[in-house]
């Protein structure tokens, strides 16, 4: 018995001599590793390849500028295009103030305190809070009890609520990035803390601040769940233009969930895919956006 | 050389009361406190309005944690109407259990791989695209899912087998959705163990293999498990996927363990629910908050824990 545990233990050594044994469990390691890593590129490959190839047949610009149809040859999104543009702008012109101001006040004000640090430990477990939650809430909180009903701005307000967290993060990380000398010059010319904040860290810290607010506004316009629970309307047809904050509206996600769940074949199959090629282009858009403006602020740094 | 000056008029020590920049401190205040706000809201309405489904007659919060049947679309009054949580539940766990299935191999592979065995170039070409992965609504998900993966299923098991919507499509998508997540915060725990414990294995005479399984991987442990937790989270509030490849149909016989039956998870019923737009007051409506408390309550305890261990097991270095 003894013999056989020392064995075991001087395993390595044997390892060493027998070299090609050693080789080939390497090499096995490294391809099943490699297969693993692969699958998930695959799968997304083949997502997108199958997308387009469905969907591209079906895109038109009268796609884009028809309303829903009960005929899949007919049908368009124009709805929903506009109604997450609408969602777009009125969320980013809601989280910005708030989200640059939370941040300004976490980075630089904030007294290291109790209250500082549960504030901070808030904002990482929003983070884990599952979307469809905020949808809830919103129909809870801004369909019923403030009155707005089913309306552009229930959905808008619910959305703000699921990406400030994001937004105060990447704001924080922008504003830290900002080196101290700024801040000391500009406090040692007699400026006060809040003058240095506004006019110094913040304009520096500026283009971090709109990348990350770029990149939470794509998340926020993917999101389905939470605007479905909180009144986009699905299953019904929205004719209105949504530009108005108390009017009903939909989404192109809450589209492309109607379009799978139609019994049709075109209608799940092409149209949804053409409907998933414009929203997949626009998040596009907006990442290469915040791509350039984040490579020319760092050349210029 | 008097530093302090007694009795002129400048003071270079005294500050003005700036009434303006207290308001604006307020308000920056404020604005991080809407975060704050925001969890008492969710946490208040929640709870209030998943108290209210209790109120209404007929509907008991023992049913509703002990019973096995799901029918809630009757009227409370008649012996149809059930309202036990426990189809909703299993069939939560049941995604989510083929969820990581499928995420903890190909999360954990991709992992190692990238932190230990990939060139950089190939680094720089895996990492963007998980991120891409990453960033797919998943309401394209559930789309791939419905209109890929089940076609797939069906024609490898059999369409007698493998109904339209089932649990197995569902599920392997949702860990496809969470590859991204478990990945990249593993690979960050890893690539944080220090050269120098990797240096020392290679001086031992250790091959790669046993570098990357048993000298990084135990090291980085606690980030992993953590990483996977927050993965198991992330599936357990998963919404568009079950409810467009799972179907609606809460399991009638307990446990449900078959991932090939169509199955109803929590996100999945507070979909359908609000979709028939029930008016406040209502058994329907009261119950969508009722199983998000439930949710909420599960996520929130996950989210904890995971802190809890990457606080309770990081090896300092």
């Amino acid at each position: 018995m003894a013999t056989t545990t020392q064995e075991r233990r001087v395993t390595p050594v044997h390892d060493l001599r027998s070299s090609r044994r050693r080789a080939v469990t390497e090499q096995m390691t490294r391809a099943v590793l490699l297969i693993a890593t692969a699958l998930s590129v695959i799968v997304l490959a083949t997502l997108l390849i199958d997308i387009l190839r469905d969907g591209a047949g079906r895109l038109s610009l009268d796609f884009l500028t028809s309303y829903v149809s009960r005929f899949p040859e007919e049908t368009g999104i124009r709805a929903g295009l506009t109604g997450t543009l609408s969602l777009m702008a009125l969320v980013a012109l809601m989280t910005f103030p708030i989200g640059v101001a939370g941040a300004m006040y976490l980075e630089e004000f904030a007294p290291d305190n109790r209250f500082t640090r549960l504030l901070e430990a808030n904002i990482n477990n929003l983070a884990g809070v599952p979307s469809v939650i905020y949808g809830l809430l919103g129909l809870s909180v801004f369909v019923y009890i403030l009155g707005f009903g089913r309306s552009l701005l229930s959905g808008a307000l619910t959305l703000t609520l699921l990406v400030l967290p994001v937004i105060i993060v990447a704001a924080r990380e922008a504003l830290r990035s900002v080196p101290r000398e700024i801040r000391d010059g500009g406090l040692a010319l007699g400026a006060t803390p809040l003058q240095v904040a506004a006019r110094q860290t913040l304009p520096a810290a500026m283009p971090g601040i709109l990348t990350g607010m770029i990149l939470s506004l794509s998340r926020a316009i993917g999101e389905t769940a939470p605007i479905l629970v909180a009144g986009a309307i699905a299953f019904r047809r929205a004719d209105n233009e949504p530009w108005y904050p108390l009017e009903a509206y939909t989404a192109i996600p809450i589209h492309i969930f109607d379009f799978v769940k139609r019994p049709q074949q075109e209608f799940q199959i092409e149209v949804a895919s053409a409907a998933i090629i414009v929203l997949l282009a626009l998040l596009l858009l907006m990442n290469s956006g915040a791509i350039v403006l984040r490579n020319r602020y760092s050349r210029n740094r | 050389m008097s530093a302090e000056p007694t009795s002129g008029r400048i003071s270079l020590t005294a500050r003005r009361k700036r009434y303006g920049e207290r308001t604006v401190l307020a308000v920056l205040w404020l604005c991080a406190a809407v975060s704050v706000f925001t969890t008492v809201g969710i946490v208040g309405v929640l709870f209030f309005e998943a108290f209210q489904l209790f109120r209404i007659p007929g509907v008991s919060i023992v049913e509703f944690f002990t019973d096995s049947a799901w029918r809630p679309f009757t009227d409370p009054s008649s012996d149809l109407f059930r309202i036990g949580v426990w189809p909703l539940l299993n069939s939560t766990l049941l995604i989510t259990a083929i969820a990581l299935l499928v995420a903890v191999p190909l999360g954990l592979g991709s992992a190692v791989y990238l932190s230990e065995y990939a060139s950089p170039r190939v680094r720089k070409t895996v990492k963007p695209a998980l991120e891409v992965l990453a960033g797919v609504p998943t309401v394209v998900l559930g789309f791939f899912a419905l209109t890929f993966m089940t076609p797939l299923l069906r024609s490898v098991f059999g369409t007698d087998v493998v109904p339209i919507f089932n649990a197995a499509s569902a599920g392997i998508v949702v860990g496809i959705l969470i590859v991204p997540t478990i990945a990249s915060i593993s690979e960050d725990a890893m690539s944080a163990v220090p050269r120098a414990l990797r240096e020392g294995a290679y001086g031992l005479g250790a091959s790669r293999r046993h570098v990357a399984l048993r000298v990084v991987f135990p090291a980085a442990l606690s980030g992993i498990v953590s990483a996977v937790i927050l993965g198991f989270g992330r599936a357990i509030g998963e919404t568009l996927i079950v409810s467009l490849a799972a179907g609606n149909l809460p399991p009638g016989d307990l446990p449900a363990l078959n991932p090939f039956q169509q199955v109803q998870t929590m996100t999945a019923y507070i979909v359908q629910a609000v979709g028939g737009e029930s008016p406040r007051g209502s058994v329907t409506f009261q119950s969508i908050f009722a199983v998000g408390a439930l949710l909420f309550v599960v996520t929130f305890a996950i989210n904890i824990v995971a802190q809890r261990i990457v606080r309770r097991f990081r090896e300092e270095y």
